[in-house]
């Protein structure tokens, strides 16, 4: 991670960015007309459907696919076996880690060992999907069972079963060092962490648990692939980075990137599980074999079973003060399942922990385990919510046993703009104290609050975000009006927010722009959107791009007026001769001038913006706990967050509401169960239960703008952090509603009733 | 089992969105696959197949009615309204327009079904309180918004 430079002073007056207009897919989306993944048929399509395994970890010895082969309607039938070779296995990432292709590719489709409940071992194309499922069930698998690995600690004790002989370690955002059979480390210290402690007048120590969540988007994972030519492939899915699988299944096909085109459709959520292959390779594997397009949709429960959630944890935490609040030591040991291949979210978990506040002594030991479960993925800050919970509640802990005012205590300890972070630079403008008076001053936490089983809590969070790659292009059309194009998949309304960012730097009516999401042959590479970086990053993009839009047409109206480019001012729609302010032309009359004075007016920008402003937000939220149940309803809660600058406001509030919902279901009831043979047994939306709308409150928003100064507008990330605050916060309500500290994750009602039954006796 | 022998045919006659349509479909086709496959009203979506998250909601003669769950055959003889249907000569609902207004969705997947089980709520309570709303909308799950942009969406719908 690179320190921020130091840009241009940011823009504070708008005239677009900080309004409301309503979304430009809005109508399409309350018609049914918009096309998702699944909404596409092309001529002569067949479908796809996968036989997954019913063991966790196990050697496939054959596999007999006649039976399904033979069946009336199937048009092939797949193994792991027929998958091509790959020619490069490891590959660069970021931050000098490395990628093994070859783990993604397995997890696709498992060649010699299936190291999950649900891993595909073959697939059928068929004439409907009815038929490739009927085909499925007639493939014969002879499986050697070996011994399964299902929980972290077991997974890192001596003599465990080994799932992979050799590995690359896990580099998802820092790269992990290769340390145990089944694990990769990240290992950080500075200070003297074990004297220090000797040395504080109060010390905390606490195990914490989380349990896997999944990104639980409602629309399923789907692609449709069909071969165009003999080496040329295009596929349609439903992904957040088109690029992102194009460059994978070049990987996995040994193609040539330039010869495979990714057709983004409308995405049904994403929350960082929908951004590498796992249908794709398949789909295009039995297209070619076949000759037709394959399509190929999970079913719910496949979703659950064979595709990324957010990883089971084990955090220990020591932390320690002196008796004026002042932190001065944390050590910290993290158990994070990676799951069936390495690279899960330990490096995030493990660095944003703690980076809210300034401790000189602290010791970071995380783990990325491998065990049979499936290959965790990011979901919205990833790492970030299960490590809050852990330091956030100790440190909450903490300031209780030291007898300080739980603000006062985040206030003497915050990390502010200028202290030094763990990654060796200074920090960039953040509104942390501003966050933490925000929650002192809140109507809600200064309101009275009575009754039996009732609590307050609060929680403090942080998350880094992302910068990266991104493009857009810019067109005018001779009546004026503007299509944007930019790289970024549109999760939750970023064709808006890029519109708006185009609006008020070009300076014209926000209706004048359409804005679409690229397929991969026709802007330049952008990567994902993934860490609250469309609206930041892919702004920037678009940002440059009118800016050279806006150089170029001042040199059109030079021509007009027979002049340098230079003679010529620009600002709201206006050109103007700088000598002859009676001389002026529009924005559209630029427009229909272009065929006469050098043709269509186009511009283009490439960015990697390095000055990412970091995310922080805080709840508070009211609780009451059912004593004799277990049950805990949220009385009252409020999240408040800085996002640098609000391009939307309405949808800023969306993003801090969906957020902090989806931390509310961590909290308190969402958990994957397996059981002791590593059988995942709630599969269903049934039984993996989220949030309803009659299980939350209204989510009371406060924006808090600190700009960003590496974005022009002040634009931070906003999307991921909501997220991250909320299992500590409830933690807190509960432990000041009941007295009893909740440790384990999910507060499900067993759970509540085990710990007060363990605090309090029965 | 043989994937393909399970031909069955029936001839229904229903009437989706105001057309009326007679079409001879297999015995075991579901409401939502006859829906998006045979008729392209790709609209009505498929996120769970066992009914609890909604995006398969339509409307069977006023009614809602999850479509992974139902046989098409089952149908036969009724109106079927899918949110293709809702919009009244391009002249879109006020519930539609509303869930446009006030944030009722950002990715969009399970916006087909929270509309049409919105506009069932409307027709048979048209000023639900927001209690109401929370117990009514509970059987369509939404991910991205945390339900508060779907109930104003219905608030403000039901005052206009």
């Amino acid at each position: 991670m690179n320190a921020p430079t130091t840009p241009p002073p940011v823009k504070t007056e708008f005239d677009v960015v900080g309004t409301t207009p309503i979304r430009k897919d809005g109508e399409e989306k309350v018609t049914g007309a918009a096309l998702f993944g699944d909404d596409i048929h092309l001529p002569g399509m067949l479908h796809g459907a996968m036989l997954r395994s019913p063991h966790p970890h196990a050697r496939i010895v054959s596999i007999d696919t006649s039976k399904a082969a033979a069946l009336k309607g199937v048009r092939t039938v797949i193994t792991g076996a027929d998958m091509p070779t790959l020619s490069s296995t490891v590959v660069a990432a970021g931050e000098g880690g490395e990628v093994n292709m070859q783990d993604i590719a397995d997890n696709c489709i498992a060649r010699d060992k299936v190291f999950y409940d649900g891993h595909v071992v073959a697939a059928v194309a068929a004439d409907n999907k009815h038929i490739a499922e009927a085909a499925c069930a007639l493939i014969e698998v002879e499986y050697e069972l070996l011994e399964p690995v299902l929980n972290v600690h077991d997974a890192v004790a001596e003599g465990a079963p080994v799932l992979h002989e050799d590995y690359t370690p896990g580099a998802f955002l820092f790269p992990t060092q290769k340390a145990l059979p089944n694990a990769g480390r990240l290992f950080m210290e500075h200070g003297d962490v074990d004297a220090t402690f000797d040395a504080c007048d109060h010390v905390v120590e606490r195990e914490f648990t989380t349990k896997s969540v999944h990104q639980g988007y409602i629309e399923p994972h789907v692609t449709t692939a069909v071969w165009t030519g003999e080496d040329t492939l295009t596929i349609h899915t439903s992904t957040q980075g088109g690029f992102a699988i194009r460059d994978f299944m070049a990987s996995f096909m040994n193609m040539p990137m330039s010869k495979i085109k990714v057709v983004p459709m409308e995405i049904g959520g994403g929350f960082g599980g929908k951004d590498v292959v796992y249908l794709d390779s398949l789909a295009a594997v039995m297209a070619k074999r076949t000759g037709r397009p394959v399509k190929i949709f999970m079913s719910r429960s496949e979703v659950l079973r064979g595709t990324g959630p957010s990883p089971e944890t084990y955090i220990k935490v020591k932390i320690g003060c002196n008796n004026e609040g002042q932190l001065l030591a944390a050590d910290l040991y993290l158990l994070f399942e990676a799951g069936a291949y390495p690279g899960g979210p330990i490096a995030p978990g493990t660095m944003c922990a703690l980076t809210r506040y300034n401790i000189p002594n602290v010791r970071l030991d995380g783990y990325d385990v491998f065990l049979n479960k499936p290959k965790m993925k990011p979901y919205r800050a990833p790492g970030a919510t299960q490590a809050n919970f852990a330091a956030e509640s100790a440190i909450a802990d903490l300031a209780e046993m030291a007898g300080i005012d739980p603000i006062q205590f985040r206030l003497t300890n915050a990390l502010k703009p200028g202290d030094m972070m763990p990654m060796g630079f200074p920090c960039p403008p953040l509104g942390s104290i501003e966050m933490l008076n925000a929650i002192k001053n809140h109507p809600h936490y200064t309101a009275p609050l009575e009754g039996e089983n009732r609590g307050r809590g609060i929680s403090y969070a942080f998350w880094f975000g992302a910068g990266l790659a991104s493009c857009a292009e810019i067109r005018c059309n001779t009546d004026g009006t503007i299509n944007l194009t930019t790289g970024s998949a549109d999760l939750s309304g970023t064709r808006t927010t890029l519109g708006m960012q185009a609006a008020e730097e070009l300076g014209v009516d926000n209706d004048l722009i359409t804005t679409n999401v690229g397929d991969t042959d026709s802007v330049g590479y952008t990567f994902q959107s993934v860490g609250s970086r469309t609206t930041f990053a892919t702004g920037i993009a678009v940002i440059s791009a009118c800016r050279k839009l806006v150089e170029e047409m001042k040199k059109r109206a030079a021509m007009e007026w027979e002049v340098e480019g230079s003679e010529v001012d620009y600002a709201s729609g206006v050109f103007t001769l700088k000598s002859d302010s009676s001389k002026t032309l529009s924005f559209g009359e630029i427009c229909g001038k272009a065929d006469h004075t050098g043709g269509p007016l186009i511009a283009d920008a490439s960015e990697f913006p390095e000055g990412v402003g970091f995310q922080i937000a805080a709840n508070i939220v009211d609780v009451e706990v059912d004593v004799e149940t277990g049950k805990v309803d949220i009385l009252r809660y409020s999240t408040l967050q800085d996002v640098g600058k609000a391009v939307h406001p309405d949808f800023v509030e969306g993003q801090m509401q969906g957020g902090t919902v989806q931390g509310i279901g961590w909290a308190l009831n969402e958990e994957y169960f397996y059981d002791e043979k590593g059988t995942l047994r709630n599969p269903t939306l049934l039984d993996y239960r989220m949030p309803t709308s009659l299980d939350v409150p209204n989510i009371d928003c406060t924006i808090l703008e600190t700009p960003n100064p590496g974005h022009p507008y002040g634009v931070r990330g906003v999307g991921e952090v909501p997220i991250v605050p909320p299992p500590a916060a409830i933690r807190d309500a509960i432990k000041n509603a009941i007295g009893v500290s909740l440790n384990d994750l999910p507060m499900k009602p067993g759970n509540v009733l085990k710990a007060i039954w363990e605090q309090k006796g029965k | 089992m043989d994937g393909s022998a399970d031909q069955n045919q029936v001839t229904i006659e229903v009437t989706v969105n105001g057309e009326n349509r007679q079409t001879s479909i297999r015995s075991n086709l579901l409401l939502v696959d006859f829906l998006r496959y045979e008729l392209g009203l790709t609209g009505t979506k498929e996120g769970c197949s066992v009914g609890v998250c909604g995006a398969c909601s339509v409307l069977v003669d006023g009614k809602i009615t999850t479509a992974c769950l139902t046989l098409a055959a089952m149908t036969d003889g009724c109106e079927i309204t899918t949110a293709e249907g809702l919009a009244d000569q391009e002249q879109l609902l006020p519930i539609q327009q509303s869930f446009i207004d006030h944030g009722g969705f950002q990715c969009g997947i399970c916006t087909s079904g929270q509309v049409i089980a919105a506009r069932a709520l409307l027709d048979q309570n048209p000023h639900p309180t927001e209690d109401e709303i929370k117990a009514w909308m509970m059987g369509n799950l939404c991910r991205c918004t945390g339900y508060y942009g779907i109930i104003r969406s219905i608030q403000n719908a039901a005052g206009e």
